[in-house]
């Protein structure tokens, strides 16, 4: 096991708490950045769109794991960056601003969101934000002058400085910068007095309102956060499509960012990227699956959406932690190998909260 | 000048007058305890004061302001700072995340700055990481700085949560049954803490509390209730005799 011997309180601030860190997050980097020289154009593709779904990942998981609101309409989000990218592009707007204000609107549409939510909570909460997603979407449906309606709206190609973007490797990288932004936006959140704060209102909101969180401002902030990085990774999202419809963030959408944020395990932001990588490489297994399936249930429809559901459901209930809970256990495991007990991670219960101020 | 005073507070649950008609002063610097059978409105009095609850007639003053009606939220930036009868901590952080938290309300970073983690962020997290390690130091939690809330056992907490409120910088703690679940050890170190908050750190107390030997131990006054109004009010042991007081106490002993 290491030990690590703190002598600063600068240690608790450092985004990388050890050298161990540094090198392994460093090789991770080198190979990421070489990937486009090794690796064939479609994985390189796949590769960019798992860097989406990790920024919208790491937007979900701010509401979702940090400060608890369980949101079942990010696909809106997702939808609001995207076609406010797609018309500022073919209006003549930049790539760049362009991109900003994607976020920037969606980031202010998070906020005003979050006014009338701010006093639900569960259920309701979650049923709020679904309403929220449907009406998004009726609005793309309905105002054709903006979004094309059902008709659809075609993207244009990333022009930076000049220069088209139109090359894969090159889309590679621009999502590869944002996601390191949005990573090191969150990084800085969590360890600031904000991130604190969502985690406490995660944890007890008596106690985070006794302790001075005025809750629905922070409730506010936590999703107008939310709104940006959702819609940054929905703007980025647009150009992987390439021409945009309004079925393309349904309900599927949401369900599917909710799954990765699950699945990668809550509350962390490890959780949100292998959640990302395990939603990407999803489709192509379900793929690989249908050949060797029996033709009546790899053609059966909705097969896909009903696996989503199960894999959400399974998670919830066997592996709450998520895939980044189970790495750490076997992480663990290996450190204390012989003497390993398996009842570490036994939830236990060591008094009752009965009493709980409701 | 009376430094806290509730002034005819009442509340009602459904018909049910859980605090009837309830008036006290509280000296700056003292210690102040209610006591009272399971039941009497102890609880319900805190969350009057730390405005969970909205009384429905009566008056609270603090330094001389009106705080019946505010926010809240706001209650803790005026100085008041309470623990809970069950503990309500962040269970899945850890003790210093804990007591950070405590001191949120002197944060005064935007989030825009968060998210950047400007320099004026990180001198004032090093500032509150200081002010953390006093507390760290006064309450001797050093052993247990860097554990999950949900892995420590319950007397840990009760003390952890007592330094949460610290944090904050009060000029007045509301204590919930301090030393509830605590052995005798524990609990001495409690009567300790609480007298040394009184006299150290020259904060006022006001505590809920049945042990009755850590009650004469550090009050200066005591107020025992039953059924939300005031049975008798003066020294520990004036409280101790009052024969309406003895009767509420063994009356519920006669029930049992
Ligand atoms: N939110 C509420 N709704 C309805 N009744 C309540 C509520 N809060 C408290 N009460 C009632 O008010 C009465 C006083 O409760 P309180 O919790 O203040 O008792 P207490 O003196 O703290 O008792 P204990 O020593 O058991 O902690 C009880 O009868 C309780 O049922
Ligand atoms: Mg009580």
């Amino acid at each position: 096991m290491r030990f690590i011997f703190k002598t600063s309180y600068l240690q608790d601030i450092r985004l990388l708490k050890h050298n161990g860190y540094v090198f392994w997050y460093g090789l991770l980097l080198i190979a990421i950045l070489l990937a486009p020289l090794l690796l064939d154009e479609f994985y390189i593709g796949e590769m960019a769109f798992i860097f989406i779904y990790a920024i919208a990942g790491l937007g979900l998981m701010i509401p979702v794991g940090f400060t608890g609101l369980p949101s079942l309409g990010h696909a809106a989000f997702m939808a609001i960056g995207a076609y406010t990218n797609a018309y500022l592009l073919s209006s003549g707007y930049s790539f760049l601003l362009s991109v900003a204000l994607a976020g920037i609107i969606s980031s202010l549409v998070g906020g005003l969101i979050a006014v009338p939510l701010k006093r639900m909570t569960g259920i309701y909460f979650a049923i709020a934000t679904l309403a929220f997603a449907i009406i998004v979407e009726e609005i793309i449906v309905h105002w054709e002058s903006v979004t094309g309606g059902l008709g659809g709206l075609a993207v244009d190609y990333p022009v930076i400085l000049g220069f088209e973007m139109g090359e894969t490797w090159q889309f590679y990288f621009i999502c590869l910068i944002v996601l390191l932004l949005v990573l090191l936006g969150t990084l800085n959140l969590i360890r600031s007095p904000s991130g604190r704060a969502f985690i406490a209102i995660r944890d007890s909101e008596i106690s985070a309102e006794s302790m001075g969180i005025n809750l629905s401002y922070y409730k506010i902030k936590s999703f107008a956060i939310s709104g940006l990085f959702t819609g940054l990774a929905g703007a980025l999202f647009a150009h992987r499509l390439a021409y945009l419809a309004p079925d393309a963030f349904n309900f599927l959408l949401s369900i599917q960012l909710l799954m990765m944020v699950v699945v990668g395990g809550l509350g962390t932001v490890h959780g949100a990227i292998l959640g990302a990588i395990f939603v990407g490489l999803l489709p192509q297994a379900i793929a690989i699956a249908k050949d060797y399936l029996p033709p009546f249930i790899g053609e059966f429809p909705g097969l896909e959406p009903g696996l989503f559901g199960v894999i959400l459901v399974l998670f919830i209930v066997f592996e709450p932690m998520g895939l980044y809970g189970r790495w750490i256990k076997f992480k663990l495991f290996l450190e204390m190998f012989p003497l390993y007990r398996k009842a570490t991670f036994k939830r236990q219960k060591s008094y009752l909260k009965t009493e709980r101020v409701q | 000048m009376t430094f806290f005073s509730a002034k005819g507070i009442s509340i009602e649950f459904g018909g049910i007058r859980a605090v009837d008609n309830v008036s006290f002063d509280v000296d700056k610097g003292s210690i102040y305890t209610i006591v009272g059978p399971n039941g009497a409105g102890k609880t319900t009095i805190f969350n009057i004061i730390s405005r969970i609850y909205n009384l429905t007639s009566g008056k609270i003053t603090f330094e001389d302001q009106d705080i019946t009606h505010l926010p809240t939220h706001q209650v803790v930036s005026r100085g008041i700072a309470r623990t809970f009868q069950n503990i309500e901590l962040f269970d899945h952080a850890t003790v210093l995340h804990n007591l950070l938290i405590g001191r949120h309300i002197h944060c005064k970073s935007g989030l825009l700055s968060d998210l950047f983690f400007l320099p004026s962020v990180k001198r004032m997290e090093l500032e509150h990481r200081r002010r953390v390690e006093d507390v760290i130091d006064f309450l001797d939690l050093q052993h247990y700085r860097d554990q999950l809330i949900q892995n420590l056992p319950y007397g840990v907490r009760k003390i952890v949560e007592l330094g949460r409120a610290l944090c904050t910088d009060p000029k007045m703690v509301l204590l919930d049954e301090p030393a509830s679940g605590l052995n005798v050890d524990e609990t001495e170190d409690m009567a300790f803490w609480i007298d040394d908050i009184k006299k150290l750190l020259g904060i006022t107390v006001i505590m809920v509390e049945h042990n009755m030997s850590l009650v004469s131990q550090v009050s200066d006054r005591v107020l025992a209730i039953n059924y939300g109004k005031v049975l008798a009010e003066g020294s520990p042991r004036e409280v101790q005799e009052n024969p309406e007081v003895i009767k509420a106490y063994l009356g519920e002993e006669d029930v049992r």
